[in-house]
């Protein structure tokens, strides 16, 4: 049994009858003590993935899935309570703003312990001696006193790691971290992913990490997905699909980064931009970028094809 | 480095600094030195690129350059003439010849005004052409970066960020400057965008031989992008010359960290050097060298005596135990 199974996942928003779809058929699967990251550019249906999964999605927003599987629980099958007491506990989340994602009107240590409080109730000295042992896990030196703080007192990387003591408070089983670097200096990037991963291992938990920087998902994560305008457009090992891309679009991708323009002068860029809620073409998404369109990628939609671990979203797969 | 060529350096900085005093509490002050004996020398259509990481003095370093702010000492020469020295008259004649492009492209355009205004903007304040003038100038500045003619009467809203980013680098452009500092131009944009407007800014260099101060904290645009590069820290550089020396062979522990933090997609190249903990509050710099709390090689001297940009192994470096350091590495 996989740790997070989800099948067909769509979330939509706007009017019924003419919705935009942010998250279009996803399928994903993620085992014990595995790293997925997921890539792609913004409005590639990221983030709302992972909020679909925690349940985040509020009223206009409407989620539907064959299967959102949490350790064989149907997470959209289940009532509301049961739901509120896998997610945050179980299941935690890393946002991408650790600025703004802590309320600043409460101290670190009321926000960590308020976590602790719903979902493993003890008394005030226990889950106080727990949230200073979570502080310590996270790499905040001195930590007692740090528990009065205030997160405006805070750095980017401490407010970073203290949404981290959060997010663990609870032994989870699977931890979504959407872009946990992104709104962080590189050396400080390196420790908090450093951090991470050294967590994620201790534990033996699920991570799936997302962002748009390909080299940081090359180095962390074992499976990737790749992701263009809400659909899943190859799925392979980080070896496989960074070395070997098959899909025009992450080729296209890995080839406008600097890093691999050795040598000449400019670099190659994909045309154009991801399409929006009216303009997506018919067909392949990507057709009107793609330098490879055929007519047979205007009008027919390609399907997401080949073995469980290495699949491609495309007619004419690149290598083939 | 540009020492070597006889060629008169576009922009040419001596000493500068720029400090800000904060209140410290009711009576107490205290200086930050957000910019603190910067030289370099920068030539015409070269780039040089300003590296490190947040509140290390890079933006302040554009808006000085840029004359949006005034440094508190120092020397700024654009093409040979002293840029303090200056009457309010010669000011406004050199502003024109340094333009800034900004980080956000969704912050620096006016969302009330059409493109064809913003971007004609710059020509309506300093230049005495008439409207129609003026339109054919923006039409003709338009095609160079990019954008299709029927943009000219939409609104910034209608433009994805890379558009937006373009705009901002025409209206940059208008008033035929020698020098664009582009602060973070790229660090707002998706991948595959970002290389359409590294690709643009290229052009344009070669095309028009601007220079540019490219200021940014992704060491692989600027591995890409630069002819030169200055490493900050805290205000001071640590590392300055070329950047293909310094990318291969970096030598001051700072430079050295910050390329082992970089990801690469490459797992290989990498080697892990890891900072321990963060950025000092330039309110209360140590005594010494800035870098000595984070610094893997740090000594009793760091924190008594404060070094010197000094040239080693063709470059500069501010490190009093550099030549230590690099034997016990070899």
């Amino acid at each position: 049994m996989s740790l997070l199974e989800i099948k067909n996942l769509t979330v939509e928003f706007g009017s019924i009858e003419k919705p935009f779809r942010a998250v279009d058929a996803v399928n994903l699967r993620l085992d014990e003590g595995e790293v997925l990251g997921i890539v792609g550019e913004s409005g590639s249906g990221k983030s709302v993935s992972a909020l679909a999964t925690m349940g985040l999605i509020e009223f206009p927003g409407r989620v539907r899935a064959e299967e959102l599987k949490f350790q064989g629980r149907d997470l959209l099958r289940i009532n509301d309570k049961q739901r509120r007491s896998i997610t945050g506990a179980d299941i935690a989340m890393i946002f991408q703003e650790p600025m703004t994602s802590l309320n600043p009107c409460f101290t670190v240590g009321y926000q960590i312990i308020e976590t602790l409080k719903v979902h493993q109730p003890d008394t005030r000295k226990q889950m106080k001696a727990r949230a200073v042992e979570l502080l310590e896990q996270v790499g905040i030196p001195d930590p007692v006193p740090r528990l009065k703080l205030f997160p405006h007192q805070l750095s980017g990387g401490m407010s970073q790691r203290v949404m981290i003591a959060i997010a663990i408070a609870c032994n989870p089983r699977l931890l979504i971290a959407d872009e946990p670097t992104t709104a962080l200096d590189v050396t400080i990037q390196a420790q908090i992913m450093d951090l991470l991963l050294e967590l994620q291992e201790k534990s033996k938990m699920g991570m799936v990490l997302i962002s748009h920087d390909l080299a940081l998902i090359a180095e962390a994560a074992g499976q990737v997905v790749v992701m263009y305008a809400g659909q899943v457009v190859e799925i392979g090992t980080a070896e496989e699909l960074f070395y070997t891309p098959k899909h025009p679009y992450t080729a296209a991708l890995i080839n406008s980064l600097p890093e691999h323009a050795k040598g000449k002068k400019r670099l190659d860029s994909l045309a154009g931009v991801v399409p929006g809620m009216y303009d997506r073409p018919s067909g392949c998404l990507l057709n009107p970028r793609c330098q490879y369109a055929t007519d047979r990628c205007r009008n027919e939609e390609p399907e997401l094809k080949g073995p469980l671990k290495r699949q491609v979203k495309c007619h004419t797969p690149l290598g083939e | 480095m540009n020492g070597q060529s006889s060629k008169i350096p576009v922009l040419e900085v001596k000493h500068l600094n720029r400090y800000y005093t904060v209140k410290k509490g009711l009576f107490e002050k205290a200086t930050v030195k957000a910019v603190n004996n910067i030289n370099f020398q920068l030539e015409a259509g070269k780039t040089l690129a300003v590296v490190g990481e947040s509140g290390c003095g890079k933006s302040t370093l554009a808006k000085v350059l840029t004359m949006i702010d005034e440094p508190t000492s120092g020397e700024i020469f654009f093409d040979g003439q002293n840029l303090l020295d200056c009457s309010a008259e010669e000011r406004k004649a050199l502003r024109q010849k340094v333009q800034i492009i900004f980080q956000d492209p969704y912050g620096s355009l006016n969302p009330r005004k059409k493109l064809g205004t913003i971007i004609g903007e710059p020509l309506k304040i300093n230049t005495t052409l008439s409207g129609p003038e003026r339109k054919k100038r923006v039409q003709a500045m338009m095609a160079k970066v990019g954008l299709r003619p029927e943009f000219f009467d939409r609104y910034p809203h209608m433009f994805s960020g890379g558009q937006r980013q373009r705009i901002a680098v025409a209206r940059a452009l208008m008033l035929n400057p020698k020098i664009v500092i582009a602060d973070e131009p790229v660090s707002a944009l998706d991948v595959s965008i970002q290389a359409q407007v590294l690709n643009l800014l290229m052009d344009l260099q070669d095309e028009l031989g601007l220079a540019y101060v490219f200021i940014s904290h992704d060491l692989s645009v600027v591995e890409h992008i630069a002819n030169d590069v200055i490493v900050m820290y805290l205000g001071q550089i640590v590392e300055y010359g070329n950047t293909k020396t310094i990318f291969s062979n970096p030598r001051h522990p700072y430079t050295q960290a910050l390329l082992a933090s970089t990801p690469k997609i490459d797992r290989t190249k990498r080697q892990k050097i890891r900072l321990s903990g963060e950025i000092p509050s330039p309110l209360q710099l140590p005594e010494g060298c800035p870098f000595q709390s984070r610094c893997v090689h740090s000594e009793s001297l760091c924190s008594n005596q404060r070094p010197e940009l000094e040239s080693f192994d063709q470059r500069k470096v501010a490190c009093l135990r550099i030549k230590e350091i690099s034997d016990t590495l070899q």
